[in-house]
């Protein structure tokens, strides 16, 4: 589904990814470790396709196409989701509103006919139970007051109801307590499928225990250096990051 | 999206910028007492009428423009310009299949119900186009309630004491420059009168079109809401795209009797002139009601036209317990200037004003909010709320707030909340990351930035409003 060579992604001139290299098939979760700066969210943005961030070299093929050539909305409607680290507050655009501008935008796309307020409503209500909100949270303002985990739950709302084939998630788990941790998980579990796949960035061992990931990447400085599976990222839990960096060192 | 892409948006034309080919009968150029005879002749106006025309045209003559608007453009030419234009058609149709087909196809075009088999409309309309009134519609429905509404050339022939009454009884015709001007050249309008106790059962909507160029237009519109009554008004905008400035200077004068209520919405769409700057109409007008007792009355107005909008929808609040309200939307593109806002005078004990102002400036645009809430010492427990909120879509525009308050009575209660915020990347990213177009993104942040606002207008008009909102930020983010 998704292929990634040697890709190297400078911000404002600095270098951030030098030559990373994954590759993604349907049905797998896919963890992307590291340490602070070593370019984690930078794989995320880029994926999205957000300005800023200059790819100096390497390619990104999805689904057998330059990923790189599509626009941001192109990527959307051909199934990457982001699923935000700091979702953005749009005041005074109702949650019902945004979905349907959304929604309809990609059926548009798809030459689809466009669904009508009602139908909407009906798909969302389903979906918003993956996440445990009310019919109130549908007609509050997007991301408007939320609390942390409000946010975060309401990304996986959107995932739920704009449907995807690649989901990436930024740092989903940070500013959740607990409890919004295991609804928003569920919720991403449920959504796992034959079908789709998920790039799930985190510091944090933690998440790993509800969202159990097929492959485990560290990413340090700019590249991956060690793949493993879910016990790659219990050991990461337990002796931090130092040994990976010594390793790093060595092998250059 | 690209640069190119976005200049390609910004260039889209102004939808309603086409010229009918309706045969106008135009007095001669420039303006003098002759004119001002003219116009009142060609009216068969009155003698008091042509009097008080001539008395405000003499006042005119002894004011000058005002300069503390925080806009700019070149010197008007007020003897370069034509003061009467009229289709030739003579008035008095016995129906509306005897108007001219031109006509009826331009009002086609911009989509307004003027034949009464579009009943489902449920909008009673007075057309205007140039300066006269050609066509009101639902008028003997309305007649049955007693209810007058009709362009105020045929109100001054059917109930000229109504007119002499009320005519420049909110808005003297010394009040201001412009105000000054209309009222000695102003050549039609709607008249609009509810009478004792009735609730006007359809929205009363006219339709201002300017179609000859180098024409000023100067309508002039009186609502009389007799005691107890309720009306809710509607006023829409358009012009052909001409090269040259067009002068607009409307007078509109509400009174508002008794517990009764008047809503006045207007969604105002003249040509804004292109990306750049070049043309658009100037508009500047004079819009005050007064509330008696218990009255209310409530301005809301869309502004996305007019290169120069310079307007203070205003209420006089004398009566005990009345209520003033102003929500406004205005929207600058390009090169448009609009300085607008509203006057709220507390006169009476227990009044109450809200002023909700919500500006949205983008391209090279300035957009400027000037209020003024003024208590008066009579004026007990007064109490104003006003938020002034200003938008910037990209880095080149400019957003002025000038709030005044002039407070003579100590236990008035005013509060006052300002905000200016931007439309974020990380909002048009995020947007766009869900399969969002960028100026749908636009449209779908401004929509929800005017909530409040567009919230006051009937659904209808709401819905046309957000279309405009839309149409006129294409292209603004750069």
């Amino acid at each position: 589904m998704l292929k990634i060579k040697n890709l190297h992604v400078s911000v404002e001139g600095n270098e951030i990814l030098r030559g990373l290299n994954l590759e993604i098939n349907k049905g797998e979760v896919h963890a992307i470790m590291g340490p602070n700066g070593s370019g984690k969210s930078t794989l995320a943005n880029v994926l999205a396709g957000k300005e800023d961030y200059e790819v100096t070299a390497g390619e990104i093929i999805y689904k057998g196409e330059d990923l790189l050539e599509m626009s941001i909305e192109d990527r959307s409607r051909e199934g990457i989701f982001m699923a935000f680290q700091y979702p953005v507050e749009i005041p005074g655009v109702s949650m019902i509103n945004f979905l349907k501008t959304a929604l309809n935008a990609n059926r548009e796309y798809h030459e689809q006919k466009k669904m009508s307020a009602r139908e909407i409503l009906k798909l969302v209500r389903e979906k918003a139970k993956l996440v445990e909100v009310d019919d109130e949270f549908l007609r509050r303002a997007v991301n408007e007051g939320f609390s942390g985990g409000e946010k975060k739950r309401n990304e996986i709302l959107q995932m739920a109801v704009l449907g995807f084939q690649l989901a990436v998630l930024d740092e989903t788990d940070s500013g959740l307590d607990i409890d919004a941790l295991r609804i928003v998980s569920e919720g991403i579990n449920q959504l796992r499928g034959e079908d789709n796949a998920f790039v799930v960035v985190t510091h944090y061992q933690r998440l790993l225990d509800h969202i159990v990931p097929d492959f485990v990447h560290v990413l340090y400085n700019g590249a991956i250096v060690k793949s493993g599976d879910k016990n790659l990222a219990l050991e990461l839990e337990k002796e931090g990051y130092a040994w990976i960096k010594e390793e790093a060192a060595a092998a250059s | 999206m690209s640069k190119q892409q976005i200049e390609e948006l910004a260039t889209r034309e102004y939808k309603y910028g086409f010229h009918s080919d309706i045969d106008t009968e135009i007095a001669p150029k420039g303006l003098s007492e002759d004119i001002v005879r003219l116009i009142s002749e060609k009216k068969q106006e009155p003698e008091w009428m042509l009097e008080w025309r001539l008395k405000a045209f003499r006042h005119w003559q002894t004011m000058t423009e005002p300069t503390w608007p925080n806009v700019k453009y070149p010197p008007i030419d007020y003897q370069e310009a034509y003061y009467y234009a009229a289709p030739k058609q003579q008035k008095a149709l016995e129906s509306l299949d005897e108007l001219d087909p031109k006509i009826k196809e331009t009002f086609d075009k911009l989509g307004i119900p003027l034949l009464e088999q579009k009943r489902l409309a449920g909008v009673a309309v007075d057309a205007v186009i140039d300066s006269v009134s050609v066509t009101t519609t639902f008028k003997e429905q309305l007649a049955e309630k007693g209810i007058i509404f009709c362009s105020f050339s045929e109100a001054l022939q059917e109930h000229p004491d109504l007119i002499k009454k009320y005519i420049g009884s909110v808005v003297p015709h010394t009040d201001n420059y412009f105000a000054a001007l209309n009222s000695a050249v102003f050549s039609d309008g709607s008249f609009c009168y509810i009478p004792k106790g009735v609730r006007c059962p359809m929205d009363l909507s006219t339709y201002f079109r300017i179609n000859t160029p180098n024409t000023g237009q100067f309508e002039r519109t009186l609502i009389i809401a007799e005691e107890g009554s309720y009306v809710s008004y509607l006023e829409g905008c358009t012009a052909p795209r001409f090269a040259d400035n067009q002068l607009h200077a409307a007078v509109v004068e509400i009174i508002a009797h008794e517990s009764a209520e008047v809503k006045y919405s207007t969604v105002q769409n003249w040509y804004p002139g292109d990306e750049n700057g070049v043309g658009g109409i100037y508009n500047f007008v004079t819009k005050r009601g007064i509330c008696h007792r218990s009255a209310k009355i409530s301005w809301t107005q869309v502004e996305t036209g007019s290169a120069i909008t310079w307007k203070y929808p205003s209420v006089i609040l004398k009566g005990d317990n009345s209520v003033g309200e102003f929500y406004s939307v205005a929207v600058t593109n390009n090169y448009q200037q609009a300085d607008t806002g509203t006057k709220m005078i507390h006169l009476g004990k227990n009044t109450k004003s809200t002023i909700v102002s919500k500006g949205i400036s983008a391209g090279k645009s300035h957009n400027s909010y000037r209020g003024l809430v003024k208590v008066a010492k009579s004026a007990d427990k007064a109490r104003n709320f006003s938020q002034c909120d200003s938008l910037l879509i990209g880095d080149r525009c400019g957003a002025h707030t000038f709030p005044y308050l002039e407070i003579h009575n100590k236990g008035a209660k005013i509060e006052h909340e300002a905000t200016t915020s931007k439309v974020g990347e990380d909002q048009l990213f995020y947007c766009a990351q869900r399969g969002i177009e960028m100026e749908d993104a636009i449209a779908l942040i401004v929509n929800g930035y005017c909530k409040e606002v567009l919230e006051e207008l009937p659904v209808e008009f709401a819905l046309e409003a957000q279309q405009l909102l839309k149409i006129s930020l294409e292209g603004s983010v750069g």
